[in-house]
């Protein structure tokens, strides 16, 4: 028996008004990425010396192109998150589901911050 | 706590293949190789951060045959996810949901991104 009254019970079990945010923030992050990535793959295709790391990192210095790519990073790999996250609902069950979620979304946040430390230092010139 | 075994509706098996639902599952797809298109641009990334050698080893994979073919296969996901999405927001939106304008709409998405992707490549290797 519960000494909770039924209005209670019903307040405790809400929404949160949450129900709406994952759809949101993937429909956010994705008009985000439209520049983002057009500017990436503009910009990937017009540095001369892709091969050399020199070229690569005095690109990425510029304080533009810095705050642009971890931008990028930071939009891609939140929008990734989102969007594996309804893949795995969809096709895996049970333990392993809560497992494999878990496991994306630490690897996301890993592959962001990891991401976003290495523009930071090259840059600070330290690359 | 033995499963019960219901009878199932008949599933996707059963449904004929369409522009709509083909183009569908590609965005689903396409979502999914981009992720692991991220990986390989945060490996990229990181590879400048960690200095000439590390970069060379990476670029060396990401320019030989398998690693084109890879890149090749981003790109193309990348640009029919870009395309379809856009096609997506619009729905979103409110518009576009006209059987006959939602068919052309999948067409001129899956042509396009097709097209873009051959250009991007074209203007990569002049």
């Amino acid at each position: 028996m519960s000494l909770q009254s039924p209005l209670g019970r019903f307040l405790g079990h809400g929404s949160a008004k949450e129900g709406a945010h994952h759809w949101w923030m993937q429909r956010v992050s994705a008009l985000a990425l439209i520049p983002l990535t057009l500017w990436f793959v503009w910009a990937i295709a017009g540095i001369e010396d892709l091969q050399d790391q020199a070229a690569v990192v005095a690109w990425m210095s510029g304080a533009f192109n810095g705050i642009a790519l971890i931008l990028l990073i930071i939009a891609v790999t939140y929008h990734s998150m989102l969007g594996v996250q309804v893949v795995v609902e969809d096709y895996v069950h049970g333990a392993t589901k809560v497992i494999t979620m878990i496991i994306l979304q630490l690897a996301h946040i890993v592959l962001s911050v990891a991401g976003i430390y290495s523009v930071i230092i090259i840059s600070l010139g330290a690359g | 706590m033995s499963e019960i075994q219901r009878p199932l509706s008949p599933h996707l098996s059963v449904y004929k293949w369409t522009v709509a639902s083909s183009l569908s599952i590609l965005h689903r797809l396409s979502g999914v190789v981009l992720s692991l298109g991220a990986l390989a641009l945060i490996a990229w990334i990181l590879a400048a951060a960690a200095g000439s050698e590390a970069y060379d080893q990476v670029f060396a994979i990401l320019s030989g045959p398998f690693g084109l073919l890879i890149l090749f296969g981003f790109s193309l996901s990348f640009f029919y996810h870009l395309g379809n999405g856009i096609r997506h927001l619009f729905w979103d939106a409110g518009y576009g949901f006209d059987k006959k304008i939602a068919r052309i709409s999948g067409w001129c998405t899956l042509i396009i991104s097709i097209l873009v992707t051959l250009i991007f490549w074209v203007e990569v290797w002049s």
